[in-house]
């Protein structure tokens, strides 16, 4: 499907005038010597502001890895960062928790909710730890979106796993980030719960602007998704735009059965 | 099994350390006890092995006035008797020494040279023969010239040529040091006691009261002859007046009051050891506790694989074994240590110039360390095992999240045991308890602690969340107190180790308050003197002054009357009892809280006697009874009943009080107390000044008014306060190490929060306050409920001596402040390590990891 494999003209020009995210022949090893393994190998990647991003790949692939080297998180080997136009590259550990508590959100597969916090408290806490005031229409807003009005005053271990990822959208989304990242967020949740999550993440990406960058291995996930992102050995294979989940599945056989090939291609 | 129960003992090697510290504390008080006991004893045989080598028997007189305190020997006997027992076969020596306790040297500060306990004697000089040993000048040959030991000298700051002033029992009287000795073996002094010798006639006079006598006769035997043969023959001969002992005998007396004297040493350092083993057992049940909660779907993973109940008991019972071995061995070892240096500093710092040869470990010292340090671990540990063998094999299948187990059961039974220790306190405390009292009372303290503990993690919750309010105004600070509400158990037991030794404390401070408080409110509204001469008590004599004082006070313009009162013990009924004289009764009543009941206290003629009416009661006597009377010196002699009065305050003027004249057959006739009243309109500060003149010669008291005395006669509790002091930062150590203990955990625990946490943006300082926040509430919660905890015991023990004139219970506001913000720099300190650690937490580790 050659025509899904190049990117549409205007979307170029987008991703160059405003991009969210960007890694610049990034490259991350672990262990030294005889035992290095290379996660990734000179990775390129710019993330487009107001944009839903998957990133796939099978396990080994280095999808993660890339997601936490884009959000802060891990450092890289070689190559660059940026978070905007700001270098994360080199950041000190006060700067990168600056960072991370101004200009990005997380959600993650195993939720992480504090136990000791109601669902709202885990809302709001990003802001609270910030010392910035709610924005109360922006927080109404989310609430209603993810539909979680009567659970507020609940705490996580009263919530079903879908709720409780709601909660943690709802968290990562209040505060406005630049950019939220989102690590598998349905692994963790039956189909009817993850359809519910990964419809709402797509509405706060058309409705509010937001940008999404989101790791996952499930097709159907990914064809939530405005772009994906294929990796692997450590490298961009493929990308997809608007993709289809038949047209993810197929990319991503292709990707199994002839791996070092389609590199070529994708990337025209 | 048991591979795999070393092999996670093996990865958990940092909490189990930290909280096998506890045993260790506490092992190594419980050998370090015995260690020193069976050194110091060891050291002591061999020193009066060598002090009695010379003595194969000697004579002394049976004393007219046995037991009771001061326990001294009053009895002499007659010069001539030397002869008689010269006279004796089988005889080669017979010699007549005085040496009696009681000689007080005057420093070149002024001040009277005190010992700790060991005797300051007063003897005759007999030349330097066998022990004593000259060091520097000469022997005394002269009435006015004295001879002193070495660590005396050293100790009052004297040398040869200086001019010495010396109490006896007579008043101050000032000699010329013509020498300084010691003793075989080139020691200073004979287990810290202090030597004054004087030629015999002046030891006599001064020491015995008379001339001609002596305080005992030493005798050596002629070669071949068996000292107990000897001590036979002479016992035979002399009769039954006087006391013949061999050397061997006397010499197994003294080590016998040494190790009484020891034992108390030796009970301080058990009493340690039992606050650490009992604060340590809390420690390790919570580690347990939380360990086993931390491998819930390990331990279900073998109950799946087909592990039994008791295995998983087993499993956890040989963790605690393998640390309560380890920890009794390294315990031990610190106890021999301890032992070791507690014997060389009471060698050097206590100037008991003990030669201690080798460091005596008994077996009772390694046999205790491993049963005390094992036990109390296992014991520890038994509760969690049995947690553990009640996981079911299912958990490990699915995340079963530990719901918050019902503290019903836990609260009842803690309700319970409280209710028994307190019931077995009411009992020994209102003493009904007879030989178990101790026992009583230690069992129920320790029992209403345990109650308590299992009380307070149903209070723990809703305080914790009050005390954390404080907080609650950073981000950081409301997640701590959060953390801190959570588990409610793990909280109250780790508060529960602050508790304990905090409440120890406060007890004790709350009944030394309130002795304080009874007795000023005692002495502000009854006692009418205006101004008091009175001494430190505490000592090993009552601290006198000169007679003549009384007189020339008297003298002084604006001085209305004034009493003065002596003390000694007499044998009233066979039995010994403390009797007391006073110069002018009816002044006494006047200026004392003395209520007739019977009779009289108008006037006391001579044998004639008041007494109080307890001991009225007891002995069934009435005005005009009449008692059988023995005291210090002379015979027995009848004396009346003229009047019973009540005195029912703490205050006691002493029970007996004789007429004037008792004085000179007391052991020493110099008065102890003196009360004056003053003329109206007197100036206080100006009649003060002169009679601190006149007590120039007598230092061993001073002059002061009724708030002055109060604060005097309550400074012997300063000894007891730093005891306990001592014993806070004991039990505040291991409060630390079981904050420290129970913090790593819940980091370690909550190690993908706190990755969150970083992730959504909390800075390092954040996490750290956090952690500390949640320390700092749960040190507070300990205090607070030791402060509690202590109040109450403290009141109840002051409610149950209330007959003993405690009438007041008296809080120790300004200490128990004190103790709080202590708890709030305590847990503050043992927050840092689990904070820097929270602080270091990988973010990226601790999100990703599943």
């Amino acid at each position: 499907m050659p025509t899904t494999t190049t990117g549409p003209p205007g979307a170029e020009v987008r991703q160059d005038a405003t991009v969210a995210a960007r890694a610049v022949d990034v490259w991350k090893v672990y262990g030294s010597g005889e035992a290095q393994v290379a996660a990734l190998r000179g990775v390129s990647v710019d993330l487009g502001r107001g944009q839903f991003t998957a990133i796939m790949g099978p396990s080994g692939s280095g999808k993660s890895t890339l997601m936490h080297c884009l959000a802060g998180l891990d450092t890289v080997t070689r190559g660059e960062v940026y978070i905007g136009d700001m270098l994360v590259t080199g950041l000190g550990d006060a700067k990168l928790t600056r960072l991370r508590r101004d200009q990005v959100g997380f959600i993650f597969q195993q939720f992480n909710l504090l136990p000791t916090l109601t669902a709202q408290e885990n809302i709001l806490l990003p802001l609270s730890i910030a010392g910035r005031k709610p924005d109360r229409d922006w927080f109404a807003q989310v609430i209603e979106t993810v539909g979680l009005g009567d659970r507020l005053s609940h705490r996580p271990s009263q919530l079903s796993g879908g709720q409780q990822q709601r909660v943690a959208c709802a968290r990562a989304l209040v505060a406005r980030p630049d950019v939220i990242f989102a690590d598998e967020p349905t692994g963790n949740l039956d189909s009817r719960s993850g359809a519910e999550v990964l419809g709402f993440l797509r509405r706060s990406v058309r409705d509010y602007c937001q940008t999404i960058v989101m790791v996952t291995h499930d097709p159907n996930a990914a064809s939530y998704a405005d772009r994906v992102v294929f990796l692997a050995d450590g490298q961009v294979r493929a990308e997809l735009y608007a993709p289809t989940a038949d047209a993810v599945l197929n990319t991503m056989r292709r990707l199994d059965t002839d791996p070092v090939d389609t590199s070529q291609t994708v990337r025209a | 099994m048991l591979l795999a129960t070393l092999k996670s003992l093996r990865s958990r090697k940092l909490r189990l350390i930290l909280s096998g510290m506890a045993v260790v504390l506490g092992v190594m008080f419980v050998s370090g006890a015995f260690v020193l006991t069976s050194t110091l004893a060891a050291s002591f045989d061999n020193l009066s092995a060598s002090v009695y080598s010379g003595t194969d028997v000697a004579v002394s007189g049976k004393a007219p006035v046995a037991g009771g305190e001061p326990d001294e020997n009053s009895a002499t006997v007659p010069a001539e008797l030397v002869g008689n027992v010269r006279a004796i076969p089988g005889v080669e020596k017979a010699t007549g020494v005085v040496s009696v306790s009681g000689a007080r040297v005057i420093g070149s500060n002024g001040k009277v040279v005190t010992t700790s306990g060991p005797s300051r004697l007063g003897t005759s000089w007999s030349g330097t023969a066998d022990l004593r040993q000259l060091r520097a000048g000469r022997a005394p040959r002269a009435a006015d010239e004295i001879a002193v030991n070495a660590s005396l000298a050293a100790a009052a700051g004297v040398e040869v040529g200086d001019r010495v002033g010396v109490l006896t029992l007579q008043p101050k009287k000032t000699f010329a040091l013509v020498g300084i000795f010691g003793y075989s073996g080139n020691r200073d002094t004979i287990g810290g006691a202090q030597e004054v010798s004087f030629i015999e006639p002046v030891a006599q006079e001064l020491m015995l009261g008379k001339t001609g006598v002596y305080s005992a006769i030493v005798v050596k035997a002629a070669p071949g002859v068996a000292p107990e043969v000897l001590r036979d023959r002479l016992s035979a001969t002399l009769g039954d007046t006087y006391d013949v002992k061999t050397g061997k005998q006397l010499q197994d007396a003294a080590a016998e009051s040494f190790r009484e004297a020891l034992s108390f040493f030796n009970n301080v350092l058990l009493g340690f050891a039992g606050v650490a083993l009992f604060v340590g057992t809390f420690l390790i049940l919570n580690t347990f506790s939380i360990l086993v909660a931390q491998r819930v779907e390990e331990l279900a993973l073998m109950r799946a694989i087909g592990a039994s109940r008791w295995q998983m008991i087993g499993s956890v019972l040989v963790e605690a074994l393998a640390i309560g071995v380890v920890a009794s061995v390294l315990g031990l070892g610190a106890g021999i240590g301890v032992g070791a240096l507690l014997a060389y500093v009471f060698r050097h710092v206590g100037n008991a110039d003990l030669p201690v040869e080798s460091i005596e470990i008994p077996a009772s010292a390694v046999i205790s360390a491993f049963a005390v340090g094992t036990l109390v671990t296992l014991v520890a540990a038994l509760l969690p095992a049995l947690r553990a063998a009640r996981i079911p094999p299912v958990a490990a299948l699915r995340e079963v999240a530990a719901p918050d187990r019902p503290l019903t059961r836990l609260t009842v039974a803690g309700a319970l045991i409280t209710a028994i220790g307190v019931t077995a306190l009411g009992i020994g405390l209102t003493g009904q308890g007879g030989e178990a009292t101790l026992l009583l009372l230690l069992g129920g303290v320790l029992v209403t602690f345990t109650g308590i503990a299992l009380l307070t993690p149903m209070i723990a919750r809703p305080i914790v969340s009050v005390l954390g309010l404080l907080f609650s105004w950073s981000v950081p600070g409301r997640l701590g107190r959060l953390n801190s509400a959570r588990n409610p158990q793990r909280t109250a037991i780790t508060a529960a180790a602050l508790m304990v030794g905090l409440a120890l404390i406060t007890g004790v401070h709350v009944v030394l308050e309130s002795a304080t408080a009874s007795f000023t409110k005692m002495v502000d509204t009854r006692v009418k003197a205006d101004l008091i001469i009175a001494g430190e008590p505490g000592g090993d004599s009552m601290p006198t002054f000169d007679p003549a004082v009384l007189d020339r006070a008297r003298q002084i313009g604006g001085v209305r009357e004034i009493v003065g009162e002596y003390g000694d013990i007499a044998m009233i009924n066979g039995r010994p009892s403390r009797v007391n004289v006073v110069t002018d009764l009816a002044a006494m009543t006047r200026m004392l809280p003395l209520r007739t009941i019977e009779g009289t206290l108008a006037t006391l003629p001579a044998d004639h006697v008041v007494v109080d009416a307890e001991r009225a009661t007891e002995l069934g006597l009435r005005a005009g009874s009449t008692l059988q009377v023995r005291l210090a010196r002379g015979d027995v002699r009848t004396m009346t009943v003229a009047g019973i009065y009540a005195d029912d305050d703490v205050y006691r003027v002493g029970g007996w009080i004789l007429p004037a004249e008792a004085v000179h057959d007391f052991r020493v006739a110099q008065p102890s107390f003196g009360y004056l009243r003053l003329a109206e309109g007197a100036n206080a500060a100006e009649i003060r000044k002169q009679i601190d003149a006149l007590l120039a010669d007598s230092p061993e008291v001073t002059v002061g008014d009724r708030s002055a005395f109060i604060a005097q006669q309550s400074s012997q509790f300063d000894t007891i306060l730093a005891m306990i002091q001592l014993l806070l930062a004991l039990a505040i150590l291991i409060a630390v190490l079981g904050i420290v203990n129970t913090l790593a955990l819940s980091v370690l625990e909550r190690t993908r929060e706190l990755g969150l946490l970083r992730a959504i943006g909390l800075r390092r300082a954040q996490a750290m306050r956090m952690i500390t926040v949640e320390a700092v509430v749960i040190s507070v919660f300990g205090a607070l409920l030791g402060l509690a905890v202590g109040s109450g015991l403290g009141a109840a023990v002051v409610r149950a001596l209330k007959e003993e004139g405690f009438t007041e219970v008296a809080l120790p506001w300004e200490q128990m402040g004190t103790y709080l913000i202590l708890a709030v720099i305590v847990g503050a300190f043992a927050a840092t390590l689990p904070a820097i650690r929270a602080a270091r937490v990988n973010v990226l580790n601790a999100i990703a990891h599943e």
